[in-house]
Formats: C-alpha cells, sequence, structure tokens
C-alpha cells in the first residue's frame, strides 16, 4: 500500500513537472497580415504600434514567450513613448490642438494582458499541437498520481475514526520545508495568473479543446484556473470523503461545495457563454462577487435582455435577502462551507492546512479589525460606483470612482484573495482569506452573532480542555475557550465546518439550529457540580 | 492582603485560582515543579501522536497569568510547615502563605515489581512522562515492542499512541476482561474486540511478574507472572492506576490516608489548609463516589467549590450527578448516572443493552428492577446530552420514559444515522414492552 501511495506521489510529481516545464516550451511569432487584423480588431489608430510590432514579432527567429512577451511590451511602450513624446513636445510649443490630437493614439490597458490576447494567437509548437495528449501528460497524471496517493489511505489509516496521527510529525503539514516550498509555487502560481498571464499562455492551449466544446471559444488563463480549480476540489474531496468516511456531515458538506463548485462557479456560466449570455456564477453574492455593481456589469447586464435582468435582480436579492434569511436559519455556515467556492477549496485543498491558523487573542483582533475594513471599503466603493454610474460623475465624495475600483481590485481581490489567500495555505491555514478578508463573511459574520439560530452547543460539563478542537479550527477560533466553560460557541467567524465537533474525543461539541433564547450562556460553575452553586453563581 | 498559595498548577488549581480571582483581589501564587504554565493533562497523548504540539494542550496564553495577576512559581515543594505558613522549596528556596492549597494530582502506582525503575520503564501521567517516551519509543525501530501494564484508561490511550507510531504493543491487564470493573461485561467485551482489531496484543487475565534489564540497566524484556512467557521489549508503560502525590507532606502535620483527608468543606484537619482534586480524599465517600475521584472533572468541581469558600463563602463540596467519558481508540465513551459492572453493583440495579451490529456502538442502561427508576446510561460510539441526562437523573424518571424520549438525547453530530429506533425495538422485545418512541425535543420535554 505505501509503495503505491510513493509511484502516486511520483506519478503526480512529473505530472506536475510536465504542467510547470510547458510554460517554457513553444514558439512564437505572427504574420505580418495577423498583426494587421489584430490592430484592426483592437482599433489602434497610431501608426507606431504596427511597425514596432511588425519589427518585432514578425520575425523567423523563433521566440519563447518570455522573449515574446518582452517584445510586445517594449513595442507597447515604444509607441506609448512616441506619443507622450508628442504630447510633450506640443506642450512645450502650447500648440493645444495637436496635444489633443495625440492622447487618441495612446494605448491602454495592462501590458500583460495585450501580450496573453497576442501570444494566444502566436503561438505554436508542441504542445499546442498535441493539447490531448499534453491534457494526459498534466491534467492526467496528476490525477492519477493523486488518487493513488490517496486511495491507499482507505487501507491505510485504518478503521474510520479521527486519523491524525503524525500531522505535526511531517513537513508538509507542520510548517516545514515542504509547506515552503508549495507555498512558494502557489504564490508563484497566482503571480503569473492575475498579473503575467501571457507567461502562462500555454496552458491555455491544453484546454483549448475543453474550452471549445463547452462553451465554443479557446480558453482563457480563467479557464484554466477554473478548469484546475474544480479538478483540484475533486481530487481532494476524495481525501476528504476517505478522511472523514465516519461523519456523515463533512460527507455530505464536502459533496454540497463540489456540487457548487462544479455546476454554478463552472458549468454554468460556460454554458450560458456558449449561449450567448453573460456567464454568470448565479451563488457568487455580492460583497464577495465585488465587480458585480461596476458599470461595465451592469452594462452588460442591462444589454443582455431578460436573462440579464433577471441575473441583476437575482443578484441583488441574493445580497439582501436570501444570504442573511438562510444565515438566520442555518448560519454562516450554508455559505461559507456549504456553496461558496473560496471554501470549497479551503475545505478540500486546504483541508491539510486549518491547524495552522492563529489562536491567539492578537489575531482575533487583528481579524475584527481587517475584515470589517474591508467590509466598508467595499460597500463605499460600491457606492461611489453606482453614483458615478446613475450620474455620470467621475468622482463622489472626494473618491475616484475608477480609482477605487482599480485599487480595490488589486489589493483585495487579487492579491488578499488570491495570492495571500491562497498561496499562503501551506503556512498561515487555509482560511486566511475568509477569516481577514472577505467582506461577505463580515457581512454573514454580523447576521450570525446578533441574529441567527445556528451555535454550536456545549456538551455541559465534559469538556476536559485538550485543545483538539482549538487546534483544528480554521477560523483561529479559541473553541475550547467556550467548551471548557460549558459556554455555546457563537462567533461570527464561525463558518460551520464541523470539524471541532469532529475531532472532538469527548463528543462535547454539536453545530445545531435551535431558537436564539438561551443561544448565548455565559457560565461560571459548570453543569454536573452541586446545583445550589450552579444557581447562585450562574444566575448573578 | 490574603496570600492564597496552591500547590499544583493542573485543572483543580488552577480552576480554583481563576474563580479566586474572579471573586475577590486576594493575591495567588500558583506552584509548580512540572512546567510553566497550565496544560491538559489529559492531551499529552495527542502531542505523542502528533495531533497537536505541546503549546496546543495550554488552555490560556501566556500573558493570561500576568493580566489576572496570579502569579506563577516553578518549584518543588520538599516541606511545609503548618506552625509558621511557609513551604520549604528543594533549591531552600521558601514562601509564606496564609491559606495553602494542594492540589498536586497523581502519580502512577507501581507495586513493587522488579526492574519497576529501570531506563525505559515509565508512566504516562507528567509531562516528563511523555519526553521519557519520546526518547525511548521515538519509532518502530527504536523501540521494537512495548508492554503496557495495567488496563485502565492511561493504558488503552498509550496502546493508542504506541499505536500510532506502528510500535507493536502487548498490553497485559489483570482482569478477566478490559476495565471490567467499571464497564458491564458486554462494553467490555466490545473493547476487548475493539483492541485486538487495532492489531494490539491484548493478554487478559494476566500480570507482571518482573521486568529484566540489559547489561546497561535498560529494559530487555518482562516475564509474565502465569505463564513465565518472557517478552521481549524496549519500552515499558506501567499504568496500573495512579495515586495522591502527596509524599512532600507526609513529614508534615496535615492528615494523611491514601490521599490528603478533608472534609466535605475540603478543608484538611489543619486550619488554613485544603486539598483538592486527585490527592483530596473524603473521610467519608459520597455517594456511589469513590473517596479519591482521580477524575479531570471531579478537580475541577472541587476547585469552582472552594473558591467559594476561600472567598467568604463557606460552602460544602457537593457534586451533582456522576457523569464521565473516555475515549478507547476510535470509542468514544460517554457515562451519566451510574452504571455499574460486575463488581459492587447493587442487588437491584438491572441493566438493558443494545448493541450495534457493526461492533463499535453500543448502550447500557441502568434500572432499579422494581421501581424501575433510571440510575444511568453508559453510550459509546453515540454521543449523548449531558443537560438530558443530568434533568432525568434529577427528576427520577423511569426508565420506559427514557427510552422513550431517547432521540432527545441524541448528542450525534447532524446527518449521523440515528440508533434510537432500534433500541427501542430491542427494548420492547426484551422486556415485553411496547414503547414508541417520541420526537419531542429535549427542550420541549423539560420546558
Amino acid at each position: 500500500m505505501k509503495t503505491i501511495k510513493y509511484i502516486g506521489l511520483a506519478i503526480f510529481l512529473i505530472g506536475l513537472v510536465i504542467f510547470t516545464a510547458s510554460i517554457f516550451t513553444g514558439s512564437f511569432n505572427l504574420t505580418k497580415q495577423e498583426v494587421a487584423e489584430y490592430i484592426e480588431t483592437q482599433g489602434y489608430k497610431g501608426d507606431i504600434i504596427k511597425t514596432e510590432l511588425e519589427k518585432a514579432l514578425v520575425t523567423e527567429e523563433e521566440l519563447n514567450i518570455f522573449e515574446f512577451s518582452t517584445r510586445v511590451r517594449n513595442a507597447y511602450e515604444a509607441s506609448n513613448n512616441h506619443y507622450d513624446e508628442l504630447i510633450k513636445k506640443y506642450d512645450a510649443e502650447k500648440n493645444w490642438d495637436k496635444k489633443g490630437e495625440q492622447y487618441q493614439y495612446k494605448i491602454h490597458g495592462k501590458p500583460h494582458t495585450i501580450s496573453y490576447n497576442l501570444a494566444k494567437k502566436a503561438g505554436s509548437g508542441f504542445v499546442k499541437e498535441n493539447a490531448v495528449l499534453m491534457w494526459w501528460l498534466t491534467f492526467g497524471l496528476g490525477i492519477v498520481g493523486a488518487l493513488l496517493y490517496i486511495l491507499p489511505n482507505l487501507i491505510l489509516l485504518g478503521a474510520p475514526g479521527i486519523k491524525n496521527d503524525g500531522i505535526y510529525h511531517k513537513s508538509a503539514t507542520n510548517r516545514g520545508w515542504i509547506a515552503w516550498l508549495v507555498l512558494v509555487y502557489l504564490v508563484a502560481f497566482y503571480l503569473l495568473l492575475y498579473f503575467m498571464p501571457d507567461y502562462v499562455v500555454n496552458w491555455t492551449f491544453i484546454l483549448d479543446p475543453i474550452s471549445n466544446s463547452l462553451n465554443g471559444g479557446d480558453a482563457s488563463q480563467w479557464f484554466v484556473y477554473g478548469f484546475l480549480y474544480c479538478v483540484i476540489m475533486v481530487v481532494m474531496a476524495v481525501r476528504m470523503y476517505i478522511k472523514y468516511r465516519h461523519n456523515k456531515y463533512q460527507i455530505i458538506r464536502t459533496t454540497s461545495v463540489l456540487f457548487f463548485q462544479i455546476v454554478f462557479a463552472f458549468l454554468i456560466p460556460e454554458i450560458m457563454t456558449s449561449l450567448n449570455m453573460p456567464g454568470y456564477d448565479f451563488k457568487n453574492a455580492f460583497p464577495l462577487d465585488y465587480d458585480f455593481f461596476f458599470e461595465w456589469n451592469i452594462k452588460n447586464l442591462t444589454e443582455s435582455g431578460a436573462i440579464g435582468l433577471f441575473i441583476l435582480v437575482w443578484g441583488t436579492v441574493l445580497t439582501l435577502i436570501i444570504v442573511p434569511l438562510m444565515v438566520y436559519f442555518f448560519g454562516k455556515r450554508w455559505y461559507c462551507s456549504w456553496v461558496c467556492g473560496c471554501g470549497g477549496l479551503a475545505e478540500t485543498l486546504g483541508d491539510p492546512y486549518r491547524q495552522h491558523s492563529d489562536k491567539s487573542l492578537k489575531a482575533w483582533k487583528l481579524e475584527r479589525w481587517v475584515i470589517h475594513s474591508v467590509l466598508l471599503i467595499s460597500i463605499i466603493m460600491t457606492v461611489v460606483t453606482l453614483y458615478c454610474y446613475f450620474t455620470g460623475a467621475q468622482s463622489f465624495l472626494g473618491i475616484n470612482s475608477q480609482w477605487i475600483k482599480d485599487t480595490y481590485s488589486f489589493l483585495i481581490g487579487a492579491w488578499f484573495a488570491g495570492v495571500i489567500g491562497t498561496g499562503f495555505y501551506p503556512i498561515f491555514g487555509n482560511r486566511v482569506w475568509c477569516r481577514f478578508g472577505c467582506p461577505l463573511a463580515a457581512y454573514l459574520g454580523l447576521v450570525q452573532r446578533f441574529k441567527s439560530r445556528f451555535r454550536i452547543t456545549t456538551n455541559g460539563g465534559q469538556c476536559i480542555s485538550c485543545g483538539n478542537c482549538s487546534t483544528y479550527c480554521e477560523m483561529g477560533i479559541d473553541v475550547r475557550a467556550y467548551a471548557q466553560k460549558g459556554e455555546n460557541i457563537i462567533r461570527s467567524s464561525c463558518v460551520g465546518c464541523g470539524i471541532c465537533s469532529a475531532v472532538c474525543p469527548r463528543g462535547v461539541l454539536k453545530l445545531e439550529n435551535d431558537s436564539m433564547k438561551g443561544r448565548i450562556n455565559p457560565t461560571e460553575i459548570l453543569l454536573g457540580n452541586d446545583v445550589d452553586l450552579m444557581e447562585l453563581v450562574n444566575q448573578k | 492582603m490574603e496570600h492564597i498559595v496552591i500547590i499544583g498548577n493542573g485543572i483543580s488549581g488552577v480552576t480554583l485560582a481563576r474563580h479566586v480571582r474572579k471573586l475577590s483581589d486576594k493575591k495567588i501564587t500558583i506552584v509548580s515543579a512540572e512546567t510553566d504554565y497550565f496544560f491538559s493533562r489529559t492531551a499529552l497523548m495527542y502531542i505523542y501522536m502528533g495531533h497537536m504540539k505541546f503549546e496546543h494542550t495550554q488552555p490560556y496564553e501566556d500573558w493570561f497569568w500576568k493580566k489576572n495577576r496570579i502569579n506563577l512559581k516553578k518549584g518543588y515543594v520538599e516541606t511545609v510547615e503548618t506552625k509558621s505558613k511557609t513551604l520549604h522549596f528543594a533549591d531552600g528556596d521558601t514562601l509564606k502563605y496564609d491559606k495553602l492549597v494542594i492540589a498536586t494530582g497523581s502519580k502512577p502506582n507501581k507495586f513493587g515489581w522488579p526492574g519497576q525503575d529501570l531506563d525505559g520503564v515509565m508512566g504516562m501521567y507528567h509531562k516528563q512522562d511523555l519526553e521519557n517516551l519520546e526518547k525511548h519509543a521515538p519509532n518502530k525501530e527504536v523501540c521494537k515492542r512495548a508492554v503496557i501494564v495495567g488496563g485502565g484508561l492511561i493504558g488503552i490511550e498509550l496502546a493508542e499512541m504506541l499505536n500510532s507510531r506502528s510500535i507493536p504493543v502487548t498490553f497485559l491487564v489483570r482482569e478477566s476482561s478490559f476495565w471490567n470493573g467499571v464497564l458491564p461485561e458486554g462494553e467490555s467485551a466490545m473493547i476487548n474486540r475493539h483492541i485486538r482489531n487495532h492489531h494490539i496484543d491484548l493478554r487478559l487475565s494476566t500480570n507482571l511478574k518482573e521486568i529484566k534489564s540489559d547489561d546497561n540497566g535498560k529494559v530487555k524484556s518482562v516475564i509474565i507472572e502465569e505463564t513465565g512467557e518472557e517478552i521481549p521489549c524496549n519500552v515499558v508503560g506501567l499504568t496500573a492506576g495512579v495515586s495522591p502525590n502527596i509524599d512532600f507532606i507526609k513529614d508534615s502535620d496535615i492528615e494523611t490516608g491514601r490521599g490528603v483527608k478533608v472534609n466535605r468543606y475540603l478543608e484538611t484537619n489543619i486550619q488554613d489548609v485544603y486539598a483538592i482534586g486527585d490527592c483530596a480524599e473524603q473521610h467519608e465517600a459520597i455517594g456511589n463516589r469513590r473517596p479519591i475521584e482521580a477524575v479531570w472533572y471531579t478537580g475541577r468541581m472541587m476547585g469552582e467549590t472552594l473558591a467559594q469558600t476561600l472567598c467568604g463563602n463557606r460552602i460544602e463540596y457537593k457534586p451533582g450527578h456522576w457523569f464521565n467519558s473516555a475515549k478507547f481508540l476510535d470509542i468514544e465513551y460517554q457515562t451519566y448516572g451510574w452504571v455499574f459492572g460486575s463488581k459492587g453493583r447493587p442487588e437491584y440495579e438491572q441493566h438493558f443493552h443494545w448493541k450495534h451490529t457493526d461492533d463499535t456502538k453500543c448502550i447500557t442502561i441502568a434500572f432499579h428492577k422494581d421501581t424501575k427508576e433510571f440510575l444511568g446510561i453508559n453510550t459509546f460510539g453515540i454521543r449523548m446530552r449531558h443537560e438530558f441526562f443530568d434533568k432525568v437523573l434529577t427528576e427520577k424518571w423511569n426508565v420506559d420514559k427514557v427510552i422513550e424520549h431517547l432521540s432527545a438525547a441524541n448528542f450525534d453530530p447532524e446527518f449521523y444515522k440515528l440508533h434510537e429506533k432500534s433500541v427501542v425495538e430491542h427494548y420492547n422485545k426484551t422486556t415485553a414492552s411496547n414503547i414508541s418512541l417520541s420526537k419531542k425535543s429535549w427542550k420541549k420535554i423539560f420546558a
């Protein structure tokens, strides 16, 4: 069995190496005609860009993606510099008409994104020409290897039950060198995905056939991300199914996040796109879906007929009515650990790292400041955006609409949710984003804390303060602090994953929905002691 | 300001200190020779198994003590001089107290076996025992086999610990079935099978004769009393119960028996000296309880109670209904009220026993054979609600009513398969009753 595991690990690593190495393959050039076509579709007005791009890309040389990217970015820079010079010149000459004329020739957009768009057309080579084979050599080997690594646990873990043996002895799960290596890989992955998509354009070639069959178009880097996300969740869900096979709550919950990720976050938007509708993830609620009320989205939706209008209404109703109502009945777990995609990845890929969340009081204080600030900022951003949308103004309350959107997308959307949120799993735990950053979690948390039927019930006086619950709480809640006092756990951050209850060796914790009366029950003297004393002290 | 000195930083002493601080401004000092800060002794096993690190077993962050003005002193108390109210430490230091609380807990029993002090022989109680085990049994290459002597709760935990590192374990149990001094027969038998399913070499009705040494004073093997068999091993775990850790006061004026003798107010024979937790011995047992209760929960309760007395509200230690819990490898165990094994069972106590076909879940309900009053429940593999049974015991329900409302007692996680129906069916069959399961929630029942 152990041998199978190691073979699986080797196969997985081979898949991972091929996947990573594929970045460096292929050659990228364009013909004059292709350049011309591209410039036409983009509607560029200057002449410089055409010459520059031709000079850079129409070549006999075999450019790899990095050289290609550099050349494209240089071409754009040269073009923009050219017009900047002119602007400066006319400015000095006080020739305002000429100066104003130059602005239309400037090209906006992120250099790496432009480079990506060109690379998608320019690429050729083994990966692109053998997409199906490459799929098997990367995704295929990865999946098969990972499953071979995971499935033997069915036997190796022994009888069903909590099997956390050795978690703090292993480098991968005890912040050892493997964990740091994974962190570096994940962070690099997110940096490439968000900020240098052109470098990983080869990955999109691997998924072009699948993308074409789903939505009729080639794969983008976001399709790669979405597909990979689903694959990783499925594989790691198998691990969850084995590890927690004695615990039906975990089994059903895992199935639920898997379903919502694959069907709602991945398939439905792809199919909608193929039907010429706006691709929409029906479960992704604002303000997690922070750009829902951005001008371009509202414009896009209002121009998409009945379905667009429906999405607009649904998105609003989801946030204002469905979400809080469900939190009232079931706690925020219905979203965070049953439906949400971020939560879904955290509960599958992130499960081996759940013990790394910081349980100190300091961390809790920091959490409350940071997460509520993000909520506030996301609301301010939306108010500014909507005001500007309806009035046509550029800014509101002294805040420039474009600036706040760009800044939020960059800092919160990309860095916090992606690079830090997932990249830091192996060292800081699997819910860094959900705990410190997610504005939706902050909103649900407020509802859960003050108006909800959900609680984790402490079973009388049965706690032995062992600390398993606190250790394995992914949200950094010191569960034991409540349990050892016989108090129910009512915390805004609790996502109701149910692991505290699962790892408790004494059957002390139970996630429940019940009436709000007596939900918060501060206790000094625990059940089992002198009844008179309990009354004397607890009634005070 | 009155100075309260507590010897021992376990659950009893720390609970006491916390409550005294809540109730008063007294000066508090906790003395310990074991660790700087309070940790959960019951969690030591999880450190060895790699579920947690030592820091995770500490329920309070390090700043907690200073913030609450609870002084911590690390040191070993050698003698207690009650006339001058002074503690003398092993390093020559002294400490004056106004009120002294002895909360020193237990130490593992040793019954004078030959070789019991060899290198590689250990209990599993103190943090130092854990360090010792880590040294002698880091893996299955260094420790080719371990022998555990004594079939109680610590014994099975130690077996589970060693098992987690694939170290072969031979488990010597004096009784004819695991923990049958406490557990009824059916349950004890189920645990026997469960232990063996984990590939632990369980030897029932087996006693240790001696522990043999190699040339370097290290454990080499053990000899079995009954058969004379020699079992080679590198580690011997002595887990044949615990006794009060009170050697340091044997020469003082404080009255001791097996433990520190206390009255119902947890006072010793010397004014201003008290004892709580595992080391306290009641002059007369309270109800069905033992005079010395080495249980986490009772230690905590004594701490809660004595805090009142020390802060001017002199109050008897009057524990409520008995409850306890444990975990046998993968099987959780809870008990509420009294269910006796064959030993010490009152003649009026009758049992109803139900066991699941998967052999990992069962319950035993004890009731009075004439009055049908519910006396207690043991539950294995099914979690039950403490509050439910506490109320049931207070209200003296009869067993039929308990069976009828068993669903309300369930504390398993949501979506778990429920077994109450099967329990009721079995009850109806064995007692020729006709009870149907009520769906009422426990809150409604007691509303």
